[in-house]
């Protein structure tokens, strides 16, 4: 097998699973939200890899270039990284306003706060 | 950038975590230049390395920079899911066409056409835009409606009640709060210059777009990012006053409506919705004048989204 073969794939899957690792071990939710964007982030790189044609170029018309790299993925990525920002600005707000309600951002505590209630 | 990642998930101290975040998205960025998607690469720098840090960074002011530390009992758990679950990944690449194969199926359905067809049927040199703007024009109109929705769903959680009722906006810049930052010139007078080159560069990358990496998700980002420098500078009661929040409100509404509307005004003029060809005499003019317009539409509610947020994160703590 030749170097670059399924390596790109196992990268993503490396950088997939320390996001979801993060997600589901650490209680801190900010550190959960971060773990959400490694996750994301290993996606984007699935996709983008995939249109790589060797020996191709950016996908940008020009005279006397013959491979272009697939310019799809790149189209739904582009936008799936503002949506991506966006949506994370939505759980930081929901963080922010956990914090307001149980003083607290670590998940056992506000288990053990509905608890009481 | 699995460095990083993985010092990530060590780190307790999440300040440093944050900082590492902007860094892997930095990297990420570099990693899209090699793999020829510039403008992934564009959004991506402007994106995860410069206004999702800046949010992080808010957020962690307005709650903790400290993770607590607990006992491992569920680390061991979720280690074992992840291992698994990783190892069952690796073994379905095991089928996967290899990296930069020209023949793989992701090459073979509708991305020859888009590269061979889309400059005689677009007109638009870079692929990426005639693709987001006019092939799929329809994912393109969800994707900014969903940002319109993300900054509205913001503006319900923390947006509304504190910022106007409980502060008050000040009316004149006489009795607003300078921030900290105010009190050093030289980041003021850099401030004050790099401003309009900021947003001169963002309008750049919003029409340049058609012809070379750029386009309205960039360039809302960056335009955003402009009036972020400047409340970061001269603080928060200043750029509410520079860029009030009608303006703002209606930055993020006007984009969608543009968008949508010019999907209408194609309607009317014959065509399917989102059809631009409709627009003018020839079909080519009338997709530029399209994808101008819709991408002028997706700067404007990008760049209002990005600064409604800011604003709403930033005058939490006061």
């Amino acid at each position: 097998m030749e170097f670059p073969g399924l390596f790109n794939y196992w990268i993503v899957v490396v950088l997939m699973m320390i996001g979801f690792y993060m997600v589901i071990a650490h209680g801190n939710l900010i550190k959960k939200v971060v773990g959400l964007n490694v996750f994301q982030v290993s996606v984007f790189v699935l996709y983008i890899s995939m249109g790589k044609i060797k020996g191709g170029t950016a996908p940008i018309l020009d005279a006397g270039i013959e491979v272009y790299s697939n310019p799809l993925p790149h189209v739904l990525i582009l936008t799936a990284i503002v949506v991506g920002v966006a949506t994370t600005a939505v759980a930081l707000a929901l963080v922010v306003r956990i914090r307001d309600a149980y003083g607290t951002i670590e998940d056992d505590e506000i288990h053990a706060l509905e608890d009481d209630l | 950038m699995a460095a990083s990642a993985v010092g990530m998930v060590r780190l307790r101290n999440l300040f440093a975590v944050v900082m590492l975040s902007g860094i892997f998205s930095l990297s990420a960025a570099a990693l899209y230049v090699v793999l020829d998607a510039v403008d992934v690469a564009f959004t991506e720098a402007s994106v995860g390395a410069g206004i999702a840090t800046v949010l992080m960074l808010g957020t962690l002011a307005l709650t903790t920079t400290e993770e607590a530390i607990k006992e491992n009992s569920r680390n061991l758990g979720a280690l074992f899911v992840v291992v698994v679950t990783g190892g069952m990944l690796i073994y379905g690449t095991l089928d996967m066409p290899f990296y930069g194969d020209a023949m793989a199926p992701i090459h073979q359905h509708v991305a020859p056409r888009y590269i061979l067809d889309s400059g005689a049927e677009v007109g638009v040199p870079n692929i990426v835009t005639s693709v987001l703007a006019s092939y799929r024009g329809y994912d393109t109109l969800g994707e900014v409606t969903v940002i319109f929705t993300a900054a509205l769903a913001v503006m319900c959680l923390i947006g509304r009640g504190r910022e106007n009722i409980t502060h008050g906006l000040p009316e004149k810049t006489d009795n607003a709060h300078p921030s900290v930052m105010h009190r050093h010139s030289v980041l003021r007078v850099t401030a004050k210059l790099l401003m309009p080159l900021i947003l001169l560069f963002a309008f750049y990358v919003q029409f340049h777009g058609d012809f070379g990496p750029g386009g309205g998700f960039q360039a809302g980002v960056i335009f955003g990012a402009g009036f972020i420098l400047y409340a970061l500078i001269f603080g928060i009661d200043f750029t509410r006053i520079a860029i009030r929040g009608w303006v703002r409100r209606a930055m993020l509404s006007s984009g969608v409506l543009l968008y949508a509307g010019v999907g209408v005004v194609a309607m009317f003029m014959g065509g399917n919705y989102l059809d631009y060809s409709m627009l003018a005499h020839e079909a080519t003019h009338g997709q530029h004048l399209g994808i101008t317009l819709i991408e002028f539409g997706v700067g404007t509610t990008v760049a209002g989204a990005m600064i409604t947020i800011f604003t709403i994160f930033a005058g939490q703590d006061r």
